[in-house]
């Protein structure tokens, strides 16, 4: 009997889940907006969807439907992806050390 | 690029966005971790550019598209004003919800590009994935709409309830998963479309009736499920990063709104299905009495603070709509050359998102070091001698820990009340979100400094 690969990535998934839940606790409160930003621009990873999406099928027809919601998608998370990391950069930038 | 070789560097842009959140449990290292997710991100891009092989005239459409969205985040990203930040993560998250729902349409239109069948016979596992993905990508979307357009004030932040609210929401939830099953048995697009459609709707009715200063929970809330969404793609597209990604993602988020909601003391659900605030303002004002309250003046407040030997500062809300972070660290520059010790307390829910003030106090260049959470500082209160309260209400309302009968009885509050003297700056007496009038406004030790925040405290720093 073979092992589905979905168990596979259902086993990443939920160890993600528990990385994720220790790796949260331990950020400082005073980060927590970054926390959110940075969270958001890194959820943008669906772009490599998107790419998929849109580079699909012969390059003549490149303008078929399901490649312009992969075009859109693309435009979607390209926003995401700068907007989120300059801005948590942006805001990290701000966060000073009292002067001795 | 094999499908074995772009798996495992998949599996380093997951660890990478690891890292990124694990930077962030100190400012020192936050910023480093801001560039692991960036190399992150680049990884997964270039490995999916080489996995799909096809640099024809689509890879350069990719490119511009990409370069479109590019500019016009990297411009929203510098122009924005730090106090417009939790509407800017509201809007973020309708992209990443929007963005998962276009992949999944993509997918079930064209699902042998991404090797999941032919139309009409899509594996069954895949399609109760993005099916799945599609419809909290679309909650996702719609609820951060609202939740923009809320905080943004285009539309009003107080809660719109109606009856049979909860009822109708059961409902249309129920039907979601009921049309999904349908969807794997019929694999009608039709039925796709449905489950989409109904699930915006979800995403407008779940977020309607969740008041403004709820906003905290319904923020961190959203966070969570665009990274359940983007976890539904990940498992569609059989990608790591994406897989990895959501599931930090949402936990992020769940963690982040357990915290809102215990910084009010109210339970999740309590929260969601919203109400709170809106029916009693106006029972409140019914009993409203006249009680005694001692105002003062910018020179009163001055004189207060400049032969104090300590000063806690509460900001709240108010002081993000005032913008008055900065003339407030001009007033404690003041106070500092006099020899005052000053420090920040920040309760968990002040604001409008998790740290939000916090953000503001860095841009005002306050030293992070001098800001401190509710439980490090409850305790200097009754050490210190001027409490200057600026924007915030509800979270300093003694009533919280003394009557089982009010709304807000139980919520951690700060112990402003301890403190010798309490400066309240605030426009009026009106209650604040809670809708019950604050006990503290009528305490002896209290001077009420009927202004706008941002204008007293330049007043302030003025006399000082």
């Amino acid at each position: 009997m073979e092992i589905d690969p979905f168990i596979f990535r259902l086993s990443i998934f939920i160890l993600s889940i528990f990385v994720g839940y220790y790796v949260v606790w331990s950020v400082t409160p005073s980060l927590h907006t970054p926390l959110m930003s940075v969270t958001n621009a890194i959820s943008s990873v669906i772009i490599v969807g998107a790419i998929i999406a849109a580079l699909a099928g012969s390059s003549e027809d490149i303008f078929q439907t399901s490649n312009i919601f992969g075009f859109l998608a693309i435009i979607l998370a390209a926003v995401n992806i700068f907007g989120g990391f300059l801005v948590t950069q942006r805001m990290l930038q701000m966060y000073k050390k009292k002067k001795k | 690029m094999s499908a074995n070789l772009s798996a495992l560097f998949y599996l380093i842009s997951g660890i990478l966005f690891i890292l990124a959140l694990r930077g962030l449990s100190s400012p020192e290292t936050s910023r480093q971790g801001n560039y692991f997710g960036i190399a992150g991100m680049i990884i997964s891009i270039i490995v999916t550019f080489l996995t799909v092989g096809n640099f024809g005239t689509g890879f350069i459409y990719v490119l511009i598209f990409l370069l479109i969205g590019g500019t016009i985040g990297a411009f929203i990203a510098f122009k924005i004003p730090m106090t417009a930040m939790p509407e800017l993560v509201a809007g973020f998250h309708s992209l990443v919800g929007l963005a998962a729902v276009f992949v999944a349409i993509s997918a079930f239109l064209k699902p042998e590009a991404f090797g999941l069948g032919v139309i009409g016979n899509i594996k069954l596992a895949s399609l109760i994935e993005m099916s799945l993905g599609a419809a909290i990508g679309a909650i996702t979307f719609s609820g951060s709409i609202i939740a923009f357009l809320k905080l943004r004030g285009i539309m009003s932040g107080s809660p719109i309830t109606f009856k049979g609210q909860h009822l109708i929401n059961l409902i249309l939830g129920l039907s979601i998963l009921f049309l999904i099953y349908y969807l794997c048995r019929s694999q009608s697009s039709n039925i796709f479309w449905s489950v989409v459609v109904v699930s915006f709707i979800v995403g407008v009715l779940l977020i309607i009736p969740i008041g403004g200063a709820d906003m905290p929970v319904v923020i961190s809330m959203l966070n969570s499920y665009s990274g359940w969404a983007a976890a539904g793609i990940g498992f569609t597209l059989e990608n790591t990063a994406l897989i990895i990604t959501g599931a930090l993602v949402g936990s992020s988020g769940a963690i982040l709104s357990y915290i809102m909601c215990k910084g009010m003391n109210r339970s999740f659900f309590n929260v969601i299905l919203g109400g709170w605030g809106a029916t009693d303002q106006v029972a409140s004002s019914d009993k409203k009495e006249q009680k005694p309250v001692k105002s003062g003046n910018a020179d009163d407040a001055a004189f207060l603070m400049k032969n104090a030997s300590s000063v806690i500062i509460v900001p709240g809300y108010g002081m993000a709509v005032a913008q008055a972070q900065h003339a407030l660290r001009e007033m404690v520059d003041a106070l500092k050359k006099n020899g005052v010790k000053v420090s920040y307390a920040i309760h968990p829910v002040a604001g409008r998102m998790p740290g939000h003030m916090n953000v503001l106090l860095a841009e005002a260049n306050v030293p992070y070091d001098e800001v401190f959470e509710l439980e490090e500082i409850n305790n200097d209160f009754a050490n210190c001698d001027v409490a200057y309260v600026i924007g915030a209400n509800d979270v300093t309302n003694p009533v919280a820990k003394s009557d089982p009968q009010s709304p807000i009885y139980g919520m951690p509050v700060l112990d402003v009340e301890k403190s010798k003297s309490v400066l309240f700056v605030k426009r009026s007496l009106s209650p604040g979100y809670a809708g019950i009038d604050n006990d503290l406004f009528y305490r002896d030790n209290t001077l009420m400094l009927f202004a706008d925040a941002k204008k007293m405290t330049e007043e302030i720093v003025k006399s000082l």
